[in-house]
């Protein structure tokens, strides 16, 4: 009896039938809303975006990215080849062997990730995904041992028909997990959506180096827009590569171990958020998920199995819970290391907004917060006209006065608090050090809308945005400096998108660049250093947001400090909890996000925790002393400024 | 059960007090908070003067599908306007609520309007209330909001109009996009000018000097316990040496004397 057609059909089968599932997969991605995608381009660019820029974040970890070249390198060659040898049958003994290389490449990665199956970390999700190097070992094996005739080495028909039997029902088990798998929704399934969420990202400007950070704009003026609803309510609300990229997804729980909120207990995770969007999208309920759960806040976790959802079932109405949404404090820690480049903090601002422009639902906190800054444009409520009141003895002179400067100084809202004061005086104190033609907006000035727009009131950024804008454009200034890194990323990064030309030419600066420069030019003399140990917390939106590290350590450099480092720092920086108007809705959680800052603070034994944020700094003072002291980089350097005496 | 009656909260343009900004009025938002809290969204959001005013809409996304204007210029009085659409209403609904704020945030404030109605449209008014318990087709029990937190029950009959007392919900934050979908009905009853008005002179008001506080305090803690202290003196007193049943007499006494038991 010869089987020896039973191989090829079963792989020509179950190729056909992967073929079927990544139809049906595809259809499902098309429930979303329409968005402009280049088709084309972003499948030629692929490639590249796969091997330099997803490489790059995966090769942060060294045994997983050496482990993946291996076993995804070898499996695609050797899924080419096996199409060519055992399907078409082309008979070359070249070809043979070729394809065993790729499959002992294969095994000896399938080896790797096996090995870290033994006793994996709490971040990897179990469940299929423990099958996963089993499946790939047999596969890399079967198909071996099925090549040797053809390569020569075995005689052919050296295979009885038992032979034959069992090899086909290996092949059968192997393959439906690697390709039926990666169609129909197992563990591979990140393989093919992967591969298409790089060609189609929604932020193709963040490949090759390049940065994405602003969020998109809600469409308000659009008529059509007013009846459809804001924001997304229903998975089938998300634009469709959203939720193509929600299933490329490898559950590697690299987002939940760099998420604050999940480590102070609050009832989000990332990566169950980007899962409950899958089970939304592709229905059904999150049973099958084998990962960490959401915390509950107390200090349990919440049951996994009761979450269920569709592509056209409110998400907050049993997926999951608004708490969930408005734990995040959009640190982007999770965008950061997502070797998948899934961008969670786009999607939970999305539902946010329809949380807070539909249901008018934003907790705590929230809803005070935004009718103060409607009505007041500060999100205290304080008196516009009062403003000004922080800069009455420095001297500074108001665009409105002098219509043109070299530098317009963002004071931002930190002109209503007394410890943001200090900082601004500090810096206002070194821009006259260095006699910088400075002047500020004074009363004309309004909140930058970053707090409402995190909050998901896009109605109140957007009204914010353009009076600003049509203030700035009254004045002429070559330079934009601020000291709230908040506002400097709304100005530079979502600003953009209101068609003003009030900004074009004008170079938007984080006060601590800008002194960086006045101290590389000399225009500021600058004793060293004589305190402590000092070391210093990046700020989550001037450095993942606007990637600038550097800055603020080359002037603490200037004045001699040598930074005693956290381990979390630069792009792996932790969130100090006060981002994303996470203090204003104050999810309740086991710690607080600022303790567990401060207890890295107080690891690397430093007396000092430098800051470039009025935020980081009142959420970091908010810690319980005895802790280090909190200063702003410009209140540091103004401590060490020499005088001119004349 | 949802009761049968029409239910109006009559709303004003709120000015805020920092800014001046027009904004949802703070008593108002409440009246409609607790006309939401009564029948849900079947409830009337109306306002007698400019119909293109986007404050309006900040009431509506309180959760309502539409709102009604009656149109009116700047100075006109909104009293007879009023009274001519609810006669002319009380053809459909003999069961009406009619809520409104204690006083307006702007223009007159002088708190006159649900008085004014009432006397004209000859229904019973109920000042200053914090919630309506229960209604039924022909009355109401009312919660008037008494000072220092006490309140006291009342039975009207309907048709009335009550004025919300600060002491009521507060009103729950309204949904920007809701607002904007709404839909607005104006409807025409006439103006007449307020001539009154028209002869008043207006002015800001002067804040009234204040005597400077001189802070005698050295730091930070000093001045935070000057600031938190309650002010000495008046009534009560510290018992520290009595015994167990004296000081027990004492809150005990000072209880039935606040009538917190009887």
């Amino acid at each position: 009896m010869m089987l020896d057609w039973l191989p090829p059909t079963l792989i020509g089968v179950l190729l056909v039938l992967a073929g079927v599932g990544a139809i049906r997969r595809i259809n499902l991605w098309r429930a979303g809303q329409a968005e402009e995608v280049a088709i084309l381009a972003g499948l030629m660019a692929m490639p590249t975006r796969y091997l330099h820029d997803l490489h790059h974040v995966v090769d942060r970890d060294k045994y997983i990215s050496r482990t993946h070249v291996a076993t995804g390198g070898g499996f695609v060659l050797a899924m080419a080849l096996i199409v060519l040898v055992h399907v078409f049958g082309v008979n070359n003994t070249l070809l043979a062997w070729a394809l065993m290389a790729a499959l002992v490449m294969m095994f000896c990665g399938a080896l790797f990730v096996f090995k870290r199956r033994l006793n994996p970390p709490s971040r990897l999700s179990k469940g299929p995904w423990m099958r996963l190097p089993k499946s790939l070992l047999t596969f890399s094996v079967t198909f071996f041992v099925l090549t040797l005739p053809a390569a020569g080495i075995l005689p052919d028909g050296t295979g009885r028909w038992v032979f034959t039997l069992v090899l086909s029902a290996l092949i059968l088990l192997s393959l439906s997990e690697v390709l039926l798998g990666m169609t129909w929704g197992g563990p591979m399934k990140h393989a093919f959506a992967g591969a298409l969420h790089l060609a189609f990202h929604r932020r193709s400007e963040r490949f090759g180096g390049g940065r994405s950070t602003g969020l998109k704009p809600v469409l308000f003026s659009d008529n059509d827009a007013v009846n459809k609803v804001h924001g997304v309510a229903k998975p089938s609300d998300f634009k469709w590569n959203q939720l193509l990229g929600f299933d490329a997804c490898v559950q590697c729980g690299r987002c939940e171990a760099v998420c604050p909120a999940f480590a102070a207990g609050q009832p989000l995770n990332p990566k169950k958020l980007i899962q409950d969007m899958v089970v939304g999208f592709a229905g059904g309920s999150d049973a099958q998920y084998a990962g960490s759960p959401y915390p509950d806040g107390k200090g349990g976790v919440q049951e996994v199995g009761y979450a269920k959802g569709g592509a056209d079932q409110i998400i907050t109405d049993g997926l999951i819970h608004p708490d969930t949404l408005w734990s995040c404090t959009t640190c982007r820690a999770c965008v950061e290391e997502c070797p998948m480049m899934i961008e969670h903090v786009d999607a939970i601002v999305d539902m946010r907004r329809f949380l807070t422009l539909e249901k008018g639902d934003t907790p705590n906190k929230g809803a005070q917060v935004l009718e103060n800054i409607i009505a007041t444009d500060n999100p205290n409520g304080h008196s516009p006209e009062s403003r000004t009141y922080w800069a009455a003895d420095q001297n500074l002179a108001l665009m409105k006065d002098v219509k043109k400067a070299e530098v317009l100084f963002w004071v931002s809202d930190g002109a209503f608090d007394m410890r943001s004061q200090r900082i601004l005086r500090a810096f206002v104190t070194l821009l006259k050090a260095a006699k910088v033609d400075v002047a500020i907006l004074g009363d004309e000035e309004r909140d930058s809308g970053d707090v409402a727009r995190r909050l998901g009131d896009d109605a109140t950024f957007q009204s914010l945005a353009k009076r600003n804008l049509a203030t700035l454009s009254q004045y002429r200034f070559s330079t934009l400096v601020t000291t709230d890194p908040h506002a400097f990323h709304c100005l530079k990064n979502e600003y953009g998108d209101f068609g003003s030309t009030a900004l074009d030419g004008v170079e938007v600066l984080h006060h601590t660049t800008f002194l960086n420069r006045l101290v590389k030019e000399g225009r500021l003399r600058l004793d060293t250093f004589k305190g402590g140990k000092v070391t210093y917390h990046d700020p989550c939106y001037l450095g993942r947001y606007n990637g600038e590290y550097e800055a603020p350590r080359e002037l603490l450099a200037s004045l001699g400090i040598d930074i005693a480092e956290m381990e979390r720092s630069a792009f792996r920086s932790r969130c100090c909890g006060g981002g994303g108007g996470a203090p204003i809705t104050d999810i309740p959680g086991e710690r607080r996000i600022a303790d567990m800052r401060m207890e890295d603070v107080v690891s690397t034994g430093a007396e000092m925790v430098a800051v470039g944020c009025q935020q980081c700094t009142a959420m970091l003072e908010g810690v319980v002393e005895p802790r280090p002291v909190v200063k702003d980089i410009a209140e540091i350097l103004v401590g060490q400024l020499v005088e001119e005496v004349h | 059960m949802q009761p049968n009656v029409n239910v109006v909260s009559l709303v004003s343009i709120g000015r805020h007090p920092q800014s001046g900004r027009a904004r949802r009025a703070e008593q108002d938002g409440r009246a409609v908070e607790l006309g939401l809290k009564l029948v849900q969204d079947k409830l009337t959001l109306l306002h007698a003067g400019n119909a293109h005013e986007t404050v309006l809409r900040q009431y509506a996304g309180m959760g309502l599908d539409g709102f009604t204007v009656l149109p009116q210029g700047e100075g006109d009085d909104a009293v007879p306007v009023l009274v001519a659409y609810f006669k002319a209403n009380r053809q459909h609904h003999s069961r009406q609520i009619v809520l409104t704020g204690v006083n307006a945030e702007s223009g007159e404030s002088s708190g006159m309007l649900p008085y004014l109605l009432a006397e004209q449209l000859g229904w019973p008014i109920v000042p200053r209330i914090a919630d309506i318990v229960r209604v039924d087709e022909f009355e109401a029990e009312v919660l008037l909001a008494l000072p220092r937190g006490q309140r006291r029950v009342v039975t009207v009959s309907l048709p009335f109009i009550a004025s919300v007392d600060s002491a009521a919900q507060e009103p729950r934050q309204s949904a920007f996009a809701r607002g904007l979908r709404a839909t607005l009905t104006t409807l025409d009853y006439g103006s007449r000018v307020d001539d009154a008005v028209s002869h008043w002179q207006v002015a800001p008001a002067k804040p009234k000097p204040k005597r400077l506080k001189v802070v005698k305090a050295k730091t930070a803690a000093d001045r935070m316990k000057a600031a938190t202290a309650k002010p000495v003196g008046g009534g009560g007193k510290v018992l520290r040496n009595e015994s167990v049943e004296e000081q027990a007499q004492a809150i005990f006494d000072l209880l039935l004397e606040e009538k917190v038991i009887r």
